[in-house]
Parts: structure tokens; sequence; C-alpha cells
């Protein structure tokens, strides 16, 4: 078995607000090994981004109540001091954010800021630091990286931006890559060079990546394990192949169905999961999609744990119904609407 | 950059123009402004009016007078209708005591009112930053007029703790010590406002700036908290106290300061404003307004021209 990077264990993540108690995250468990790329897919407000930001410490604030553990190699990451979160950031876990517009400061230079992110945690001079950003930048793939060095931001375009940020994001060569939503404000071409820049990069730098989404199309290839999140918990569990193939959650099906796919027949319309995800401080009791899920029924009142149904080992999910009732009717959902002449 | 500056320089002109226009304009349209009756004194006959008005060309069109005002006002010969003393030479007589308050002023309020702002964006919510809060809103309250006079009632003229001289104004080239022993209370007293304004203004920016993507991004290469606010929240915060800063600097230096020069009896630019609108008299208004216009449209430039150097976006390519 391979290194174990990151081990999370029953991670909750509360913020306490005027109208009440948020539960961003309640109780997500994960592993993360060297070498392994895990996707985490799931709608706004699942409490996908609060958990990798939460890796990293972003989410610490005099509002916010943590609960289980984060291990990094050991350490839990929930209870060292700010100051030695530091070293952790950007050195052992590096970060890549949803909007390259606005991650990167507008004033300073790009090479100035990744070799700041260098300096930080490395001693080396000024020049040095240069050479390594411009290194940096040639393998995330910048045109005449010599000089767009000294670009600022928005002489950059947004997937130049994007790969700039990937750069400054491994400038310190670290063990884990937290990427969320990488690709969503790009435009799809610029997408697929994204991934597979952090595809490639994973190999070069032996590094793991965390890879959040809202489209399990961007993980597809990409994912060697994914995790689909849903009101603050994983509801779905799987190896990439087994979760596109045997989906046991009805949630994921809606996921999988809102995606357009070229290996099947083309539906009229993709298909949409009704209703809103629900308000994270006023929970539905049970099984939290119960209140969206066309195929709920009386057990669901009470929430499934999230445990193996199927053959496949560490295939887990949350929901009651019967493995066989849910292979024949999730096709529905996948598939989208046909009309029955075509 | 030329371009730029030659557009910018012609615009200056004209908004000099049109503002010697307009406060000529006003002087004229509103009553009681007659200069040839003032001129003439008390015991004048309608006879004696009528020369005045004829010498002092105040019977010609109104843009002929403005014209002539303007022209001897650029040639050094624009006198005050009130006691005939030359303009430009009062004005310049009062430069050195209204440079002097203003640059001690500024420096004072600058530093002062960035230290606040940037204490009280850290310390947000907390005890320190209310107290801050009130105090600053307390200094933006108080009338200069009000503080200064209390200031001089109990620091200087011999009240509890009289420890400052009573007003006047020493010259640097005279006496050094006691150009900044006597600037010491008009300094603070002029200053005091502003701190609270910007500490406000930077207070909000940097809670805002806090909040952007690049900062979380900052946090996440794990740079210093330290380092995260000096380069990343400070630097981008700090832009639009420069405009701030600018246009209040030459505001005070354009004879802004009227309340404080007079409060502390100190004889520059400001104090002459105010006398020759006490004493409706047009061609020292007209002075005063040109010399301030200047510096405005002058601040205003050197700014636009900062802004470029301090956000690369804003550059021209």
């Amino acid at each position: 078995m391979a290194e174990l990077l990151l081990d999370v264990n029953d991670l909750k993540v509360h913020f306490a607000t005027e109208d009440g108690i948020v539960r961003a995250v309640d109780g997500v468990s994960f592993e993360l090994e060297r070498g392994q790329v895990l996707g985490i897919v799931g709608e706004s407000g699942s409490g996908k981004s609060v958990t990798a930001m939460t890796l990293m410490g972003l989410t610490r604030d005099v509002n916010s109540r943590f609960e289980g553990e984060v291990l990094y190699k050991g350490r839990d990451l929930l209870k060292v001091s700010d100051a030695e979160l530091q070293n952790f950031r950007g050195n052992e876990i590096g970060m890549i954010f949803q909007d390259p517009m606005t991650s990167l400061n507008p004033v300073y230079r790009i090479g100035e800021q990744i070799c700041e992110a260098i300096q930080s945690h490395e001693t080396i001079d000024k020049r040095g630091a240069r050479r390594r950003s411009v290194e940096l930048l040639r393998q995330v793939g910048i045109p005449n990286p010599d000089s767009r060095v000294d670009d600022f931001p928005h002489q950059f375009s947004g997937g130049m931006r994007q790969r700039a940020m990937i750069a400054m994001a491994l400038a310190c060569n670290p063990d884990v890559l937290i990427a969320d939503e990488p690709t969503t404000a790009l435009d799809v071409t610029i997408q697929a060079q994204i991934i597979e820049l952090v595809g490639r990069l994973k190999q070069d730098f032996d590094s793991s990546v965390i890879l959040i989404t809202h489209d399990l199309g961007v993980v597809a290839d990409i994912a060697d394990e994914i995790i689909v999140m849903y009101a603050g918990r994983i509801v779905e569990r799987a190896a990439t192949h087994d979760l596109f193939y045997d989906p046991q959650m009805p949630y994921t099906w809606g996921l999988l169905g809102s995606i357009p796919r070229l290996d099947r027949p083309r539906p009229d319309r993709l298909h949409t999961i009704t209703g809103a995800p629900p308000s994270l401080i006023n929970l539905p009791q049970g099984c939290k999609f119960r209140p969206r899920c066309p195929h709920a029924f009386e057990k669901c009142t009470e929430e499934p744990a999230l445990e193996n149904r199927v053959e496949t080992p560490g295939h887990l999910d949350r929901c009651w119904l019967d493995v066989e009732y849910k292979r024949a009717h999730r096709e529905e959902t996948i598939g989208g609407g046909h009309t029955e002449a075509a | 950059m030329v371009a730029f500056l030659v557009r910018r320089i012609l615009g200056a002109i004209l908004v000099c123009i049109a503002v010697t226009f307009i406060t000529f304009i006003i002087f004229i349209v509103v009553p009681g402004g007659d200069p040839a009756v003032r001129i003439a004194g008390k015991q004048a006959n309608d006879q004696n009016i009528a020369n005045i008005r004829h010498s002092w060309g105040f019977d010609r069109p109104f843009y002929v007078q403005y014209w002539n005002m303007t022209d001897r006002m650029f040639t050094g010969r624009l006198v005050s209708y009130t006691n005939q003393q030359n303009v430009v030479s009062q004005i310049v007589q009062g430069i050195p005591v209204t440079l002097s308050l203003t640059i001690g002023a500024s420096l004072i309020w600058l530093f002062f009112g960035i230290l606040v702002g940037v204490i009280s964006a850290v310390r947000a919510g907390r005890w320190s930053d209310r107290l801050i809060t009130v105090l600053a809103l307390i200094g933006i309250s108080m009338p200069v007029f009000w503080l200064g006079i209390i200031a001089r009632y109990y620091l200087a003229e011999g009240g509890l703790m009289s420890f400052f001289p009573d007003g006047e104004y020493v010259a640097i080239t005279q006496n050094p010590a006691q150009w900044f022993f006597h600037l010491i209370l008009p300094w603070l007293v002029l200053a005091v406002l502003f701190i609270g304004f910007y500490g406000r203004v930077l207070r909000g920016n940097m809670l805002d700036s806090m909040n952007e993507d690049y900062v979380r991004t900052a946090k996440a290469k794990g740079l210093t908290p330290n380092r995260i606010l000096r380069k990343h929240v400070l630097r981008t915060s700090l832009i639009p106290i420069v405009t701030l800063f600018g246009l209040d600097f030459a505001a005070v230096l354009g004879g802004g300061a009227i309340l404080t020069e007079t409060v502390f009896d100190l004889h520059g630019v400001g104090q002459y404003a105010a006398q020759s609108i006490n004493n409706f008299d047009l061609p020292p208004i007209m002075g005063v307004t040109m010399y301030g216009a200047f510096f405005i449209v002058l601040f205003s430039i050197l700014v636009d021209i900062f802004y470029a150097y301090l956000d690369p976006r804003i550059r021209p390519a």
C-alpha cells in the first residue's frame, strides 16, 4: 500500500451565524494516498469547498467549530497552531482556487507572486527564486516564460492565470495539491488542458491531488476515486469506474444524468435534479436527499449509514433502496428523457 | 504618457478659468456687492460713487471686467478694493505659513490615519476597534474652530497646562525650533479631523481587501500574517487613500485651512481668504480662488500619475 498522506476522520465543520449553526461539513471521512487523485463532487453548498479549505486551515475563524481529525502524515492539522500551519500551507499542501481572475494579486508581477511562495518556505536568493519561477512557468506550459514572468496578472488570459496559479501552488513541491473547482471559471477547451496539466504534473511532482468540482465530467478521466457530497455528508464513495458504471445513490444518478455524454444515446434533454439543496441550518430529517428524491419511501426518514451495500468492496453509499431495484431504475435518470419515436 | 499629460494640463487650465469665472459671476450677482459703494466710503455722494465706478471700470461689461481682472492677476498688478494692497504679494507672503502648516499637519494625519486604520481593521469587532471607532467619530465631529479654541485655552493661553506659545508664526529661517514649537498645536488640531476620516476609510478598504481571493491565495501559500497584511491587504487598500491625501493636501495648501489659520492667528493664505470674504473684497477672493484651484488641479494630476505607479492595471500599455 502506498504511503498514506491524509487521513480525515469524521470531520465536522460548523459555523455560528446570526441565523443559527451552519453544519457545512458533518462527519466526513476519507483517505488520500501518495500518487492518488481523489475527486470530490457535489453541487454548491454541499460542503466540498469547506472540506478542502479546512484541510489548509483556511476556515479557521472565531465563528467556526471543528470536530474530528485531519491527519497529515500523522499530524492532526486541526490541532496545530496557526504558526505551524504556515509551514504546511504551500509547502506540504498546495491549493488552487476557482477563479484565477481574482486569485492573483493584481498589483504584483506573476514572478513576484511565485517567488514569494518559494521564499516563504525556503532560504533561496532572489535570482534563484526567479529562475525557479521561470522554470515552473515553463512546466505549466506558459510560452516565453523568461519574459512573461514579469507580466502582471491582467496581462494573462484566464487559462494562463490558472496555469500560473498551478505553478505557484507547486512552487514548493507539495505532497498534496488541492484544486478547488479549478476549471469552473474557464471555457471548455481550456478546462481540458488544465485537467490534463494537473494529471501530468501529479506525475512529475509525485504528489497527490484532491480535485473538487461540481462536474463529474471533469474528474472522469483523472480521478482514481470519487466522493459525492451532499448537505455536508459523503453520500457515495467509489472507485471512478464503479461510480460511473454502478452508481448507487439517486443523487449521483442525477449528477450523471446532468452531463452530456458521448458514450450514450443523446437524450432530448439532460436530467435536472428538482428542488434546491437543503438549508444547512435546518436539515431535513433522515436521508438529506429525501425531499428531492423521486425514489424516496418510508424508510428514508431514518438516515442511512455510509456503508458497503454492493459486491465491490470500498464502494460505499447512503441509500436504503434495494440494490437490484436501483440497478433496474437508475437508467431513467442517468439516460435523461427520450422520445420513443426517435 | 505625453498625450495624457497634455490632455490633463489643458483640462486643468480650463478648470482654473471656469472656477475664476464662476467666482466672478457669483460676486457680481449677489446683492450688496457693488464695490464702488464700498470704495467710496461712508460719506460719499452719488457723484463720488459714479466717478469711482467709472475710474475703476465697474461700468464696463462684466466680461471686460473679468478680462481686466485676470490680466492684472497674472501680471501681478491686482490690488484689493478695500486697502489697495497688492493681492499677489499678499498671497506670496502667506505661502510659507500655509506651506508649513500643511506639510506638518499632513504628515501627522497621514501617519496616524494609516496607523488608526490598520489597527482597527486588524482588531475589527474587538474593543480596541470599537474604542478607535468612537474616537474617530469624535475627531470627525469636532469642529476645528471649537477644538482650536479649546486647545488654545487650555494649552497655550495660561490655562492649566500652558506648554505652548499662543498663536503667531515664527519663520523656519529665523528659528527652526520656535517654528516647530509654534506650529505643534495648529498641526494637531488640523490633523484630528483627517485622522478620524482616513482611519475610517482605510479600515473599510482593508476589511474589503481581506475578503479578496488573492488574500486567501496568499494564506494558502503559507505567508506569515504580517506579510499578508503588509504586502497584500495594505498595499491595495492604500490606493484610495492616495487620492484623498493628494486632494486634501492641495486643499489645505490652497488656503483651505481657513478656520485653523484664523483660530491660531497664522497669517497664511487661508486667513487672507477669510479676511477677503469678510470684506467682500473681490480681487483677493479671485486671487486666492485661482491659487487654490491651481493646487487642486495640480495635485489631481499628480495623483493620477501616482495611481498608475500603484496600480499596474491602469498603466498605459
